[in-house]
């Protein structure tokens, strides 16, 4: 077998958050882009909708896209995936791209392997970063075993297909001036619609993987009432409260506050760990921060060994004093 | 009265589990194998769909023999049948290749309603099995599953997670359910049942079992499209690592870290 090199064509597919394109779209596009100018191939993108207009499709084109296939119909609306399935297979058998990249989103991990499976080809999981070998044949890099180790994929078949982490790779800057292709296409609806959705679609209201500031609290905090103390401080900071697992399984805070292994991967300016020990599944989410503070009274935590800044101290003796120290400085400026 | 599948996987502690960094090999008998945790979920979530509305479980892996004290486990969780694919043609596979063996052995079993499966597993931390098992299969499928709603003979409606908002869906059968962590709470086995378990029968399906509904060229390391090049050791990133023991220095560098930030 031995795959054969990379020359034509790599196909961002978009997804859209509510009306605008979601930014792991930008970030796709710019890897891309990075990959067809390695190569020399053309970098396409395609977006599903029910109502997009051209500029919105011409967005995709000013982050890097050559062109764009524009499905517009009401059957990409809910969480029909077989639907997005349905459709871009049959743009894949039209267009035979090299690459197929999508967002490590929930999105993307349930479309993904769909389409990998009707293409008979590889798909390759959460990938942190893509590099063109010198063969010119694709490396796909992804965490392995809770981050301690990174893999590198290589895939014999075509096309090669992955799934790309959100905030990991660049998006280029915007260029308007770019010009592209916009090519409408007319969707089909899947051979079983299956799944039909029920209602109104719930949003949620954090969405912690976009936070730049998080205050975070674990077992430490002893009971639910310490996230009270831990909102002041992110309210304070502009920020949001993050969780381990621990105050989740014991029901002190939902579910979209935890960070780690089964709950989100972040990636903020700021993360303040406080009475939180550091689990290898906590670091797991966590540990590509900016800057990381930890607050333990444990001076053996784990959390202390990524630390930027660690203070050794109870929390509900230390957070009160940061949140006064802040409270202080902001009056006598004011 | 429904058939519902369960995939399930023999996994290391990966707690536990070391790891020979030269090779990126998995030194398995470093830890303790186990069910997949993720898996716990989508036995207990077939057992209460089998207690609220009749069924008949069976939970399928695919693994070495080993794997069999696992699937003694989903018995004892309230399992009715097990059965473990297991062949060398089998091993070495991807996500893809482990997709079509497991495809196989469920349209071998023939009648179906519902397959459940948890969101990855822990070692192969991919998520992919379980849409891939269902696109092969022609069935839609529902991921991230954070609650069954209702569950009857003729459909099933849950809700399903993503990062923006919280969906309920219904499907009628068959489909593929991967369900959350959050779906249900597993209860532990109790003694009674692990007793009946050590004598129950784990059937082995080799490749000649399932003659006529896998092509071998697509099963194990033959049929994975992807391989490893090789591992590395992630390097982490180089932290300040300033530990403060005394409260009020600690205080002190870390207003200055904030302000450095713009945050005061």
């Amino acid at each position: 077998m031995g795959g054969k090199g990379l020359d034509r064509k790599v196909l961002v597919v978009a997804e859209l958050k509510g009306e605008a394109v979601h930014p792991v779209t930008f970030e796709l596009l710019g890897k891309g882009r990075e990959i067809v100018e390695q190569t020399g191939g053309e970098l396409y993108s395609v977006v599903f909708g029910c109502s997009i207009d051209k500029n919105r499709a011409s967005e995709l084109i000013h982050y890097g896209a050559d062109k764009v296939f524009l499905f517009n119909d009401p059957v990409f609306s809910g969480l029909n995936t077989m639907a997005y399935a349905h459709n871009l297979v049959r743009l894949c058998k039209e267009e035979n791209p090299d690459v197929i990249l999508m967002g490590a989103t929930c999105f993307g991990r349930s479309l993904g392997p769909r389409v990998a499976a009707a293409l008979k080809t590889g798909l390759t999981a959460d990938c942190i970063d893509l590099r063109i070998d010198e063969n010119g044949e694709l490396i796909q890099i992804r965490p392995a075993f809770v981050g301690n180790i990174l893999a590198h994929i290589k895939t014999k078949t075509r096309p090669v297909m992955s799934t790309v982490r959100y905030r990991v790779v660049k998006a280029r800057g915007k260029d308007e001036s770019r010009s592209g292709l916009i090519v409408e296409k007319k969707a089909e609806a899947p051979p079983r619609a299956g799944i039909r959705l029920v209602g109104e679609a719930v949003p949620k209201k954090l969405n912690i993987a976009d936070a730049e500031i998080i205050v975070a609290g674990g077992r430490g905090l002893g009971s639910a009432e310490g996230f009270r103390l831990l909102e002041e401080l992110a309210r304070l900071l502009g920020g949001v409260v993050g969780s381990s697992r621990p105050p989740v399984d014991d029901g002190w805070i939902r579910k979209e506050h935890q960070v780690g292994y089964s709950g989100s991967i972040v990636k903020p300016k700021l993360y303040v760990a406080c009475g939180i020990s550091g689990s290898p599944q906590h670091l797991f989410g966590m540990k590509d921060a900016e800057t990381i503070v930890a607050i333990n009274s444990d001076p053996s935590a784990p959390i202390f060994r990524v630390a930027d800044y660690g203070i050794v101290g109870d929390l509900y003796h230390v957070v009160p004093l940061i949140i006064k120290e802040i409270k202080a400085r902001r009056t006598s400026m004011g | 009265m429904l058939n519902i599948i369960v995939l399930v996987k023999q996994v290391p502690d990966i707690e536990k589990v070391r790891f020979d960094v030269e090779t990126g090999r998995i030194d398995r008998s470093s830890a303790p194998a186990e069910i997949n945790p993720f898996d716990l979920n989508a036995i207990e979530a077939a057992v209460q769909i089998k207690e609220k509305v009749g069924g008949f479980i069976t939970a399928l892996s695919m693994g070495p023999m080993q794997a069999v004290s696992s699937l003694r486990d989903a018995i004892a969780r309230g399992v009715d049948d097990a059965i473990l694919l297991e062949d060398r043609r089998f091993a070495g596979a991807d996500t893809l290749a482990t997709s079509h063996t497991l495809a196989a052995a469920v349209r071998k079993i023939g009648s179906y309603d519902i397959v459940l499966c948890g969101e990855k597993t822990v070692d192969g931390d991919t998520g992919q099995v379980g849409a891939e098992v269902a696109e092969l299969l022609e069935i839609p499928h529902v991921y991230y599953a954070s609650r069954i709603v209702n569950v009857s003979e003729k459909s099933i409606t849950v809700v399903s997670e993503t990062e923006d908002a919280s969906y309920t869906l219904e499907s009628s059968y068959p489909v593929l359910i991967s369900v959350t962590r959050d779906v249900n709470k597993p209860r532990l086995p109790t003694l009674k049942s692990k007793m009946k378990a050590m004598k129950s029968e784990v059937k082995i399906w080799r490749a000649e079992d399932l003659a006529g509904f896998l092509e071998l060229d697509k099963a194990g390391y033959a049929g994975s499209p992807t391989w490893v090049q090789k591992v590395v050791v992630q390097k982490e990133k180089t932290r300040q690592g300033r530990v403060y023991r005394n409260v009020e220095d600690g205080l002190g560098e870390l207003i200055r870290l904030l302000e450095s930030k713009g945050l005061i």
